[in-house]
């Protein structure tokens, strides 16, 4: 009941400066918001990442050629197909075009006739010559669906026309939203590669425990090759979205910066008015131990009532609006970037971090400065 | 004493509101592995994807785990960050990798 009582008091007494204390509050609760929205942006992206990433292919092989990527000739693959403990290896087709149209750049991928009918493909895979599919935003920016033709230059600057087989559908946009797929023939006859080279190889390991010791027989046998295990394709998108990558640093370290000021100012002294109401509070018999406890309470308030609002807000921004403060940063120069709902993925470790590096600084803040008066002489406090 | 009932209440209603998003996100992760996911991870699958459809400015923002070791930065030494994206990625920790490769060689020296 006792607590109740100086709670009810550290309420009256932060209503009787409503307004400081509500932009307090609004800044406070913003610079959270701000902070949690990084992080349930990043961690839904990298998990999704992680997991869509396990069944990317256990090794890819590229050629390296005056220190730049560069074709890889067949009888790599066939060489590394006979290395024990290769499942398979496969030529593996791709590449850029960029659209002047649209001023987009897109995807190609050449795929052999093996491929299914995929679930998150509207219509079907190209199976003749002159077919193609495409992902939703390549549809979107040249207005064609399934059905319609698409026309693209080749390297000699000759129109191609393909007939649009499917359309990814947009729930997969994170992964298609650029690709146009097409025959492993159309994609070599559009390029004019040269017979018997492919972009780079994958490869499939029969042992898992074994893709490093694989990917090192291979570096042996072929020292100009560039073997990309699977774990390290995971590891790049772990690198782009952790705390070290430059948008996250950036905007972290701006909203920490805000939150300091915030924090110093507080730290730094009391107004003269609270000195005032400390000093009759000790004058009317209260303890120092009831002001702390005054103090933590009003420190509490504030910090909790921000911390759930930020918390609701930036859950609401990124997984129901689709962060549209933070997606121009992402977006970068990008003319096709994918429309995609995010996974609301959240780590509640990070929930407890973010809580704890926001309150407890504040409550700190607010009740050291408190403790340096409350133990001063009243008469003292109200003299000055 | 009303004030302390209404902060009480408010917090309690911040908190079930916070719990029940969080729910929603746990529901929307579980319907969306088994729904969503095994279709994606089959497009992965079968068009042996690397890379997310992020950033399509350029190659090295289209597909990071594809490109040069030592993007971003790659044209040529000390040059400007072209795109937004290539800033967003952190750079490798080279200064380790190059003091253990110096180590390698070092042993294969003596």
């Amino acid at each position: 009941m006792r607590h109740l009582k100086i709670l009810e008091y550290a309420l009256s007494s932060l209503f009787r400066r409503k307004y400081r204390n509500l932009s307090i509050v609004a800044v406070y609760a913003l610079t959270i918001g701000i902070l949690a929205s990084i992080l349930f942006l990043t961690h839904s992206l990298k998990t999704e990442a992680t997991y869509l990433l396990h069944d990317a292919p256990e090794l890819i092989v590229q050629k390296i050629s005056a220190g730049r990527h560069d074709l890889i000739p067949s009888e790599y693959t066939e060489k590394i197909s006979t290395i024990p403990g290769v499942g398979s290896a496969e030529p593996r087709y791709w590449g850029y075009y960029y659209d002047s149209l649209t001023h987009s750049n897109y995807t190609l991928i050449g795929i052999d006739d093996t491929i299914p009918g995929l679930s998150l493909l509207e219509g079907k895979m190209p199976s003749v010559s002159g077919e193609c599919a495409v992902g939703a935003g390549v549809g979107h920016a040249r207005i064609a669906g399934t059905g319609d033709t698409i026309t693209l230059f080749n390297s000699k600057d000759t129109p191609v026309v393909f007939h649009i087989a499917g359309v990814f559908r947009s729930e997969s946009n994170i992964l298609t939203n650029d690709l146009i797929v097409m025959g492993e023939k159309d994609f070599l006859h559009f390029f004019e590669l040269p017979a018997g080279r492919s972009t780079d190889i994958t490869v499939s390991v029969n042992n898992p425990n074994e893709i490093a010791t694989i990917a090192g027989k291979i570096k042996k046998l072929y020292p100009d090759t560039r073997p990309i295990t699977k774990s390290e394709i995971i590891r790049t998108y772990d690198a782009v979205f952790n705390w070290r990558s430059g948008m996250m640093l950036t905007i972290f370290s701006s909203a920490l910066i805000a939150f300091c000021i915030l924090a110093w100012d507080k730290a730094t002294g009391i107004s003269a008015e609270e000195k005032h109401e400390i000093g009759i509070l000790k004058a009317i018999g209260w303890d120092t131990a009831d002001i702390l406890e005054l103090k933590f309470w009003e420190g509490i308030v504030i910090s909790l009532t921000s911390l759930l609002v930020g918390l609701i807000a930036a859950f609401i921004h990124v997984f129901f609006l689709n962060a549209p403060i933070l997606t121009p940063v992402i977006k970068g120069w990008s003319v096709l970037f994918p429309d995609f709902r995010l996974t609301p993925y959240i780590d509640i470790y990070q929930i407890f971090v973010l809580a704890f590096l926001t309150v407890t600084p504040y409550v700190a803040s607010t009740i050291i400065p408190s403790w340096k008066t409350a133990i001063t002489d009243p008469e003292n406090v109200m003299r000055n | 004493m009303v004030k302390h009932k209404i902060f009480l209440s408010f917090s309690l209603l911040e908190i079930i509101v916070l719990s029940i998003l969080f729910l929603y996100g746990h529901a929307t992760v579980t319907a969306r592995s088994k729904n969503e996911m095994p279709s994606k991870k089959e497009l992965v699958r079968y068009l042996k994807l690397t890379d997310l459809s992020l950033w399509t400015e350029a190659r090295y923002t289209r597909h990071p785990s594809q490109a040069d070791i030592f993007t971003p930065f790659q044209d040529f030494p000390s040059s400007p960050e072209h795109f937004p994206a290539g800033s967003i990625i952190a750079p490798e920790n080279i200064i380790s990798s190059t003091k253990k490769q110096a180590g390698r060689f070092q042993g294969q020296a003596l």
